[in-house]
């Protein structure tokens, strides 16, 4: 019974005879996954989802916990020429109380240097630092009684997750007769049918289940989704939209117009959305003089600089990771001064604070602790 | 008063000084920008390398005890082959990882395992201390007199400008305790003994710092003389001095190293006067003339941490080491294109110069020559004790260069006020 093991206080009696280090930092040169230190995760398998796009299948190492929520991503990190760069990418997997592996599904994108090597060039075997899985684009629990997913691209991957674990729950609406779970309406917008990642899956899922509806646009062929379109736009595809809680993921103008037709309806609470890339809104700080409290560096800046561009504009090494402020790699402390977040205009200000230095610009002159 | 006026630069003028500065921030940024994957594998094979014989030292000697009744004529070498794994972990983890890892020379590679702002090395010093006395201290303010606590590290006197006292007679024998004991004395390094005996230290302070020693020096014992010991069974003895041994081949090696980067003949004591309005090429400069290096084969290099480029590395503390010695081919070749004094010289050498220092010192400069450089012609002449000798805190110092790293109390200690 491995449950009855008090592995904390082995590892404590351990601590004692590797001391100033912890056991994980010898064990991991046995087996690389023994150490909670920095997550690892070792790549099991590399399968081909289309042309462009791969999910890799990871078996993480001590320290993980298998309670993601459907929906959520987890930060991968590779050394590229001997740095570690870290992207977040949504786990695909359903979360299992037994889990031993998680997916997470890549689509290698033009310029990203990561993002291809992920999907071409990883090795099952290779082994990753993984970050643990956080997010708030998630399955509720208990589900709503009626769901809308708006997705595109590879905005499917957290959409995945989540109807993964209404399919493995078997609440997945109308399955059988019994009425159990959510019904669900799918818009999945894709160049081409190749193009779409888990179209197989999909469409077995949807003929499975009744109350599961999948709606496919071919971009290349169709255009794009235009909401307010009396057939082709949210009221042709699913005349009770205004009635469901609706999750969207995707490119980023498809986001904002979303965002712009459920605030024109009025709708805005019962929208969700997850964005793979940063949008800064027009929410910019005054700028100011950025002091490095230890590195003795100070820079002017514009209120639109980022406090990470900033710092490595002044040759600060500064810590970064996913640069779209969801990793909290770059988080450091702010000693004095105020700066506000460019998504969402926030300022934070209180002395000693942890502000994320990727998504936040100096209001007036400030000073970290770096 | 600048670096300019010292002897050996008046040849130099202010746009030649500039100049060396402007070709030596090249040799920077030529380094910096060929980082990659190379020195990454180094850094982590070495650590690989250093785990595993500290692992294999620990081991063999746990093997050897244990297995006595079935080998027992395989007991004392087990044992001994254990300690010298240990001592040979011990050196590399001390010298050529953590004091570099702690100067961020890694920080580039963003992995928090290899890290200067979390790196705790295999001694008694805490990390933060050192990184304060040492990293800030002693490589801004290197070998200017009343500032860099490592001209004698309080016990010694190891510049003729220090004042004589008859305490210095003994000064042989402290120096041999010193090398004895020397993880302790590393230990004692950020307590500043000098100003806690003019009662200038903050008693907070010293407290903080203190209870912070002996957490980790009560560690370091407890691992080395209680636990593996105790896992011994009856040869905890036999442990205990293998352990010992380790320990104190690591504390003589370390000494030796350190005592010949900045107290062989060649390398040049400051005053404040030096330090006042310093541009970064005279600062580059005074590192030159601070530091010595000596010569030796690649394993000498990783088993002193590469300080015996000392040069390089005091005008580059936060570049990998293992690329010091192709820039020390740069270097070498820029002072004698400016004819710039470059103080090296075979390891034994330049610890005999050391030593001849330490027992020179002891007594008055009025029995003995000196074998320094001539220094700068100033009104106060180098045998004459100077002005002022009072301690700084840090907030009368100038702030702490970029190069430097880094520099933060642990955050569990920080005062929320």
């Amino acid at each position: 019974m491995a449950g009855t093991i008090p592995w904390e206080r082995v590892r404590k009696a351990g601590h004692t005879l590797t001391t100033p280090l912890d056991p994980d930092d010898y064990l991991r040169f046995i087996n690389p996954l023994w150490t909670a230190r920095e997550l690892r995760g070792r790549v099991e398998e590399v399968v081909p989802e289309t042309d462009d796009a791969a999910t890799l299948v990871i078996r993480p190492g001590w320290g993980w916990r298998y309670r993601h929520r459907p929906g959520q991503y987890v930060g991968i990190g590779i050394q590229v020429d001997g740095k570690f760069q870290w992207r977040s990418y949504s786990v695909s997997s359903p979360p299992r109380r037994k889990g031993r592996t998680i997916s997470i599904t890549v689509r290698a994108m033009p310029e990203g240097k990561l993002s291809a090597h992920l999907v071409k060039g990883l090795e099952p075997g290779t082994i990753l630092r993984l970050a643990l899985p956080e997010g708030d684009f998630v399955l509720p629990d208990p589900p709503p009684p009626k769901m809308l997913f708006l997705v595109a691209g590879s905005g499917v991957t957290p959409v995945m997750s989540m109807l993964r674990t209404l399919d493995r729950r078997g609440t997945l609406g109308g399955g059988d007769g019994e009425d159990s779970g959510p019904d669900v309406v799918m818009h999945y917008s894709s160049p081409t049918p190749d193009r779409m990642i888990f179209r197989d899956e999909l469409e077995a899922l949807a003929e499975k289940h009744p109350g599961l509806t999948l709606h496919q646009l071919h971009t290349d062929v169709d255009g794009m989704l235009e909401l307010e379109h009396p057939e082709k736009g949210l009221d042709g595809i699913c005349p009770d939209w205004r009635e469901r809680e609706t999750w969207a993921c995707g490119p980023g103008p498809m986001l904002d117009a979303i965002t712009e037709h459920f605030e024109k309806e009025g709708l805005e609470e019962q929208l969700h959305l997850e964005r793979f890339s940063l949008e800064l809104g027009d929410q910019g700080g005054e700028g100011g003089t950025i002091t490095f409290r230890n590195s003795g560096k100070s820079i002017e800046v514009d209120g639109a600089t980022t406090v990470l561009e900033a710092g490595e504009q002044a040759g600060v090494g500064m810590p970064y990771g996913c640069r779209m402020g969801i990793c909290h790699t770059c988080t450091l402390t702010l000693v004095e001064g105020t700066v506000r977040d460019l998504r969402n205009g926030d300022d934070f200000g209180q002395p000693n604070e942890p502000v994320q230095t990727c998504v936040t610009a100096a209001v007036g002159d400030c000073t970290l602790d770096i | 008063m600048a670096i300019a006026d010292v002897k050996e630069y008046t040849h130099l003028s202010d746009e030649e000084v500039e100049q060396i500065g402007r070709e030596l921030d090249a040799i920077r940024q030529e380094v910096e920008e060929s980082r990659g994957a190379a020195d990454a594998a180094y850094i982590n094979r070495l650590i690989k390398i250093q785990r595993g014989l500290a692992a294999a030292g620990r081991v063999s000697m746990l093997a050897g005890t244990w297995g006595r009744r079935w080998a027992p004529r395989a007991e004392k070498p087990a044992i001994a082959v254990g300690a010298v794994c240990l001592g040979v972990a011990k050196i590399l983890e001390n010298m050529e990882i953590g004091h570099n890892v702690m100067h961020g020379q890694w920080d580039w590679m963003n992995d928090p395992e290899i890290h200067s702002s979390n790196w705790e090395w295999d001694t008694a010093q805490p990390a933060e201390q050192w990184k304060h006395s040492h990293n800030y201290i002693h490589h801004q303010f290197t070998n200017v007199l009343g500032h860099d606590n490592d001209i004698g590290y309080g016990i010694l006197r190891m510049a003729r400008e220090q004042r004589w006292h008859p305490y210095y007679l003994g000064q042989p024998v402290y120096n041999a305790l010193l090398a004895t004991l020397f993880q302790w004395g590393v230990a004692l390094h950020d307590l500043d003994l000098e100003r806690i005996r003019k009662g200038e230290k903050d008693p907070k302070e010293m407290k903080r710092q203190l209870a912070q020693i002996l957490r980790k020096g009560r560690n370091q014992v407890l691992k080395d003389y209680v636990v593996y010991p105790a896992l011994s069974g009856p040869r905890w003895k036999e442990v205990a001095v293998a352990n010992a041994t380790a320990n104190l081949s690591r504390n003589l090696w370390s000494y030796v190293i350190i005592f010949c980067g900045h107290f062989p003949d060649g390398a040049m004591h400051f005053t404040e006067e030096e330090l006042e309005d310093e541009t970064r090429a005279e600062w580059y400069l005074r590192q030159v003339l601070g530091a010595a290096n000596f010569k030796g084969g690649p394993l000498l290099h990783v088993m002193s941490g590469n300080l015996g480029f000392q040069i390089e590395h005091h005008l580059f503390p936060d570049l990998p080491s293992n690329r010091y010695a192709e820039i020390s081919v740069k270097v070498r070749a820029l002072c004698d294109k400016y004819d710039i004094p470059y103080t090296t010289g075979p390891l034994h050498r330049q610890y005999g110069q050391a030593l001849r220092t330490i027992i020179k010192l002891s007594v008055p400069n009025s029995w003995t020559t000196s074998n320094d450089p001539a220094p700068p012609e100033r009104s106060d002449t180098a045998d004459e004790p100077s002005k002022d000798r009072r301690r700084k805190s840090d907030a009368e110092r100038q702030p702490r260069r970029a190069e430097l790293g880094a520099w933060t109390r642990s955050p569990r200690e920080r005062s929320h006020d």
